[in-house]
C-alpha cells in the first residue's frame, strides 16, 4: 500500500500548486472584468465623489498585487477573508450553500450511480435489443438537452400539471429530512437524468469491450449464464473507466448545478458564485472557485486510486 | 350586462356597496334595475361587501431582484427586493398613498417657511421600533445624516446635497434647512434610501441591527433568498393585516410564475410581459397592471454632433412610431412617452400638450433644413436595460429607415453599462425608476449641471422655471411651470422617450386590495405586505 500513499500525497501536493495557479488567474480575471465593485454596489446611483468615498472603505485605493498578496497570506492559514460587500465572513457566506448543494449532489448522486450502473449491466446483457435501443436513447435526449429545459418540463408536469411536487426547492430552517427530500426532489431528479446517460453509456461500453477476451469466452465456453458471465467475469475488469467516469459526473454534481438552482430557486454555492462575480466580490468568488477546483482535484485523486485498487496491474507500470 | 354602460354601472355600485355608501336593499333594487338577477345581485354584494380587510394569514412574496451581497445598509440598497423589504419592516417620514398624494409616515405633520427653505417635521408620538424604543429626533437625524458628508457611501447623497443642517427642535420634531428652497423635500423623504433607523450615542446611524420601525419586525434574515417576519404590533399606521409575511426571492421569472400558478406563493412581481396573455387566462390569477412613473429614455448628447443641432434631435424624435413599440415590445403595458419625463402618473402632469405623431415626411424636411440629408447615428443598448430593449433599438431603427435615417444598434454588455456606454456614448438606451415628482426627475437628469445630465442639454429658460418651481409652493402656479417645462423638454431637449412602462404583478385571486394601487414602486409602492389582505 505504500504506493499508494505515495501517490496520493504526490496529486496532493500537485493539487496544491494548480489551487495556487487557479487563484492567480481567478483573481485577474475578476480584476478585467468591466467596472469595479463600488460601481457594481452603488449601481446607478454612483457619482464620483460616493464612488471614491466606497473604494477607500474597501481598500480598492490599494494596487491589485499589494490585494492579492494580503489575501494569499491569510488564505494559507484558511482565513479566506470576509466579503468587501456586506463585510461578513466568507465562511459564513458559502459555509451553509456548500452544504446544500452537497446535500443535492448526494441526493442526486445516491440516485443515479446505483441505477445508471445497473441499466449499464442490464443494456450490456440485452445489447442490440429494443430495450438497449430505448435507453440509449431516452438517456441521451436527456443529456443533450440542456439543463435548464429539463427542469422547466419537469416542473410542467411534476408541478403545475399532477401538482406532485413543490416548483421551487426553496429550504427552511428546521425542515425535516422527509420534507427536505421532496422540495428537493424535482431538482436532484434533473440532475440525474443529466448525468445518468454519461455514466450509463460507459459502464455499457467497458463491459462489451471486455467481452470478446478470450477470458470471457472460456467462461462461456464452461456454460456460465449470461448474466453471470457479465457481473462475474466483465464488471471486475471494467470498474476502472466506469469509476472514472462516475467521479467525473460526482464532480459535476457539485460545480455544474448553477442553472438547477436559478430554475428551482435552490440556495445552492452556485448562486452565491454568480451573485458574487455580478459584484466583482473577489473574496467570495474564490472562495467558490477554490472548492470548485478543490472537489474535481479530488474526485480525480479518488478515481485514480479507485482504478487502481480495482486493477492491481496498474500499480506496477511498465 | 351585455354593453358597457352597464359594467360601468355595476363597477360603481360594487364600489359604492364597498365603501358603505349604499344599503343592501337599494344595492339590490339598483342591481336589479341595471338587468341583474337576484342572485347575481346578492352575489356582487357578497363579494363587494366582503371586501373590508381582514386581518390573518401568512402571506407569501415572491420578488425579483434579489443578491446575496445585499445589506441593511439604507445608503447602498440598489436591488429590488431589499426596496421592497424595506418598506416591509422600516418607516420612513412621509409616504405616497395608494392614490398618488403625500400621506404621513413617521411624521405625522409637516410644514414649511414661506420660502420653503425650512421644513418641520414633527414626529408620531406613537412610533416605535421592534427593540421598543421610542423614534426619537436624533434618530431621524442620524438617519438623514448617513446620507450626507464627504466620506458618505451613500447613493442618496446628491439627493440631499442641498440640505446644510438639520436640527433638533426639542420638541419631539426636526427642522431641515436647505440651502434654497425646495417645496418637494416632503416628497424626497420617500425615497427608499432614506428610512428611519436607530442612532448610536456617537450620533452614527445603527442600520446594521436590522432594526426598524415599520409594519413587521424581521424574524429571519438570509440575503438573496428569503426574509420572515411577523407583525410589528406597535406600528403607527393602519393596516398589516398579515400575521407574518415570507419574502421569498424569485430572481428567475419562470420559477416566479411557476410558483404562483402552484400557489407556493401568494404573489409576485414583474411579470413577464410574453407571457401575460397566458397568464391571464389562469382562473386564479389576478395581474395588477398599473400605468408608473418609470420611463425608458434615450438621450442624445446635445454638445456631440449631430445631436448638438436641434433639428437632427427631433427629426430622431419624429421617426419613432411609439404605438409599434408599445405594441411589441411592451406588449401593451406602457403609457405612451411624449420627449418630456413627466410621466401621467407623477403630479402635475400636463395633460394638454400635443403628441409628437410618427411622421417620417416631417423628419425628412427637418434633416434638409438642418443639411443632414441621410443622417447615419450610432445608438448603444444592452439586454438588462428593458427586457426586449435590444429589439426595440432595431425596431425604431426600423421606423427611422422610411425618414431615411440610419440608425446603427451596437449591443452593449450588461456588466458595466451604467459606467461605461450611459453618461459617455454619443446616444444610448436607459432605464429610470419611478421618481416621485417632476422636480426630482429634472433636477437629477435635466438640470444643466447636474451630474447626471444624460443629455448634456443647456436650456436657460428650462432651467430658471426649474429653480422657481422648485421653490413655487403655489400648485396651480406650479403645474403651469412644469408645462412650459414639459413643452421645453419636448421641442428642444435631447432625450427620446417612447413610453413609460407599466408596473405589471401579479397575486392569487384570494389576495384582495383597495381600489387604488401606488404607482410609485411595483406591488403598490412595495407597500403590498402592510396594504393587503387576505379575503376572509
Amino acid at each position: 500500500m505504500g504506493d499508494i500513499a505515495k501517490l496520493v500525497g504526490q496529486r496532493l501536493g500537485l493539487g496544491l500548486v494548480i489551487l495556487l495557479v487557479i487563484s492567480v488567474i481567478i483573481f485577474f480575471m475578476v480584476e478585467l472584468l468591466p467596472g469595479d465593485i463600488a460601481q457594481a454596489v452603488l449601481g446607478q446611483g454612483a457619482t464620483e465623489e460616493n464612488l471614491a468615498a466606497l473604494r477607500k472603505e474597501m481598500g480598492l485605493d490599494q494596487p491589485a498585487v499589494v490585494r492579492y498578496l494580503a489575501w494569499l497570506k491569510d488564505a494559507v492559514t484558511f482565513d479566506f477573508g470576509s466579503s468587501i460587500v456586506t463585510k461578513e465572513p466568507v465562511i459564513s457566506i458559502i459555509g451553509q450553500r456548500f452544504k446544500d448543494t452537497l446535500f443535492l449532489a448526494a441526493y442526486a448522486a445516491v440516485i443515479a450511480v446505483p441505477v445508471s450502473i445497473v441499466l449499464g449491466v442490464i443494456v450490456a446483457l440485452l445489447r442490440n435489443s429494443i430495450f438497449d435501443r430505448t435507453a440509449n436513447v431516452v438517456t441521451l435526449s436527456f443529456i443533450s438537452s440542456p439543463e435548464f429545459f429539463l427542469g422547466y418540463i419537469l416542473i410542467l408536469f411534476f408541478a403545475v400539471k399532477w401538482g406532485m411536487f413543490p416548483a421551487i426547492a426553496s429550504l427552511s430552517e428546521g425542515m425535516s429530512l422527509w420534507d427536505k427530500l421532496e422540495r428537493t426532489f424535482l431538482p436532484a431528479l434533473t440532475l440525474v437524468l443529466v448525468v445518468m446517460a454519461h455514466m450509463m453509456r460507459m459502464t455499457r461500453a467497458a463491459i462489451i469491450n471486455l467481452l470478446a477476451s478470450p477470458y470471457i469466452e472460456m467462461a462461456r465456453l464452461k456454460g456460465a449464464p449470461p448474466w453471470k458471465v457479465i457481473v462475474k467475469h466483465a464488471l471486475p475488469n471494467a470498474w476502472a473507466p466506469i469509476i472514472n467516469v462516475v467521479a467525473l459526473n460526482l464532480a459535476y454534481l457539485i460545480t455544474g448545478v448553477v442553472l438547477v438552482e436559478v430554475v428551482y430557486v435552490y440556495p445552492g454555492i452556485g448562486q452565491a458564485l454568480v451573485d458574487a462575480v455580478s459584484k466583482r466580490d473577489f473574496p467570495v468568488v474564490q472562495a467558490c472557485c477554490l472548492i470548485f477546483a478543490a472537489t474535481f482535484i479530488l474526485l480525480n485523486l479518488a478515481a485514480d486510486v479507485g482504478a487502481i485498487l480495482t486493477n492491481p496491474r496498474l500499480r506496477h507500470p511498465k | 350586462m351585455t354593453n358597457s354602460t352597464d359594467k360601468v354601472l355595476m363597477d360603481r355600485l360594487a364600489e359604492a356597496a364597498r365603501t358603505g355608501s349604499i344599503s343592501r336593499r337599494s344595492f339590490m333594487n339598483y342591481a336589479m334595475a341595471a338587468g341583474m338577477t337576484s342572485t347575481a345581485a346578492t352575489g356582487l354584494w357578497t363579494t363587494s361587501a366582503k371586501a373590508a380587510p381582514t386581518r390573518g394569514g401568512t402571506f407569501r412574496l415572491g420578488a425579483h431582484d434579489g443578491n446575496t451581497s445585499d445589506t441593511h445598509d439604507p445608503g447602498t440598497y440598489v436591488t429590488f427586493s431589499m426596496i421592497q423589504l424595506v418598506r416591509t419592516f422600516r418607516s420612513f417620514l412621509t409616504l405616497i398613498e395608494p392614490d398618488g398624494s403625500l400621506g404621513p409616515d413617521v411624521a405625522s405633520e409637516w410644514s414649511a417657511s414661506p420660502d420653503a427653505k425650512e421644513w418641520t417635521f414633527k414626529i408620531n408620538d406613537r412610533a416605535t421600533f421592534h427593540s421598543g424604543n421610542k423614534v426619537t429626533a436624533a434618530d431621524v437625524i442620524a438617519s438623514m445624516n448617513h446620507h450626507r458628508g464627504d466620506d458618505t457611501t451613500s447613493a442618496a447623497k446628491a439627493l440631499l446635497a442641498d440640505v446644510e443642517d438639520i436640527v433638533d427642535n426639542g420638541d419631539n420634531s426636526v427642522t431641515v434647512k436647505l440651502g434654497s428652497g425646495n417645496a418637494d423635500l416632503p416628497w424626497l423623504m420617500t425615497d427608499y434610501h432614506l428610512p428611519i433607523c436607530p442612532a448610536n450615542d456617537d450620533g452614527t446611524l445603527n442600520w446594521q441591527s436590522g432594526d426598524g420601525c415599520g409594519p413587521y419586525k424581521l424574524t429571519n434574515t438570509e440575503f438573496g433568498v428569503s426574509y420572515s417576519l411577523v407583525r410589528h404590533d406597535d406600528w403607527h399606521l393602519e393596516g398589516a393585516y398579515f400575521d407574518a409575511i415570507e419574502l421569498i426571492v424569485l430572481n428567475d421569472p419562470n420559477a416566479r410564475q411557476t410558483a404562483l400558478v402552484t400557489g407556493d406563493v401568494d404573489a409576485i412581481t414583474q411579470l413577464e410581459l410574453k407571457t401575460l396573455a397566458l397568464l391571464q387566462r389562469d382562473p386564479n390569477i389576478e395581474i395588477d397592471n398599473v400605468p408608473s412613473a418609470a420611463a425608458i429614455t434615450m438621450p442624445m448628447l446635445c454638445d456631440t454632433a449631430p445631436f448638438d443641432n436641434v433639428d437632427v434631435r427631433n427629426a430622431l424624435k419624429l421617426s419613432v412610431n411609439r404605438d409599434e413599440l408599445i405594441e411589441k415590445i411592451a406588449f401593451g403595458a406602457a403609457t405612451m412617452g411624449n420627449d418630456f419625463h413627466h410621466s401621467p402618473a407623477m403630479p402635475y402632469w400636463p395633460d394638454d400638450i400635443e403628441q409628437t405623431p410618427y411622421d417620417p415626411d416631417q423628419a425628412k424636411s427637418l434633416l434638409a433644413k438642418a443639411g443632414a440629408e441621410g443622417l447615419t447615428v450610432n445608438l448603444s443598448v444592452a439586454d438588462s436595460v428593458y427586457s426586449g430593449a435590444v429589439d426595440m433599438c432595431v425596431l425604431y431603427a426600423e421606423h427611422a429607415k422610411a425618414a431615411g435615417i440610419t440608425i446603427n444598434v451596437n449591443r452593449e454588455p450588461n456588466d458595466g453599462y451604467y459606467s461605461d456606454v450611459w453618461l459617455k456614448k454619443p446616444w444610448c438606451a436607459v432605464q429610470w425608476g419611478a421618481r416621485p415628482t417632476p422636480d426630482v426627475m429634472y433636477s437629477l437628469a435635466y438640470k444643466d449641471d447636474a451630474a447626471w445630465n444624460e443629455s448634456r442639454w443647456q436650456n436657460e429658460r428650462f432651467n430658471e422655471l426649474l429653480l422657481q418651481a422648485k421653490a413655487e409652493l403655489d400648485d396651480t402656479k406650479r403645474a403651469e411651470m412644469y408645462r412650459e417645462m414639459a413643452i421645453l423638454a419636448k421641442d428642444d431637449g435631447g432625450t427620446v422617450i417612447p413610453f413609460f412602462p407599466n408596473f405589471v404583478y401579479a397575486r392569487r385571486k384570494n389576495v384582495q386590495h383597495g381600489p387604488d394601487l401606488a404607482a410609485s414602486w411595483q406591488m403598490d409602492g412595495a407597500r403590498a405586505c402592510s396594504r393587503w389582505w387576505f379575503e376572509g
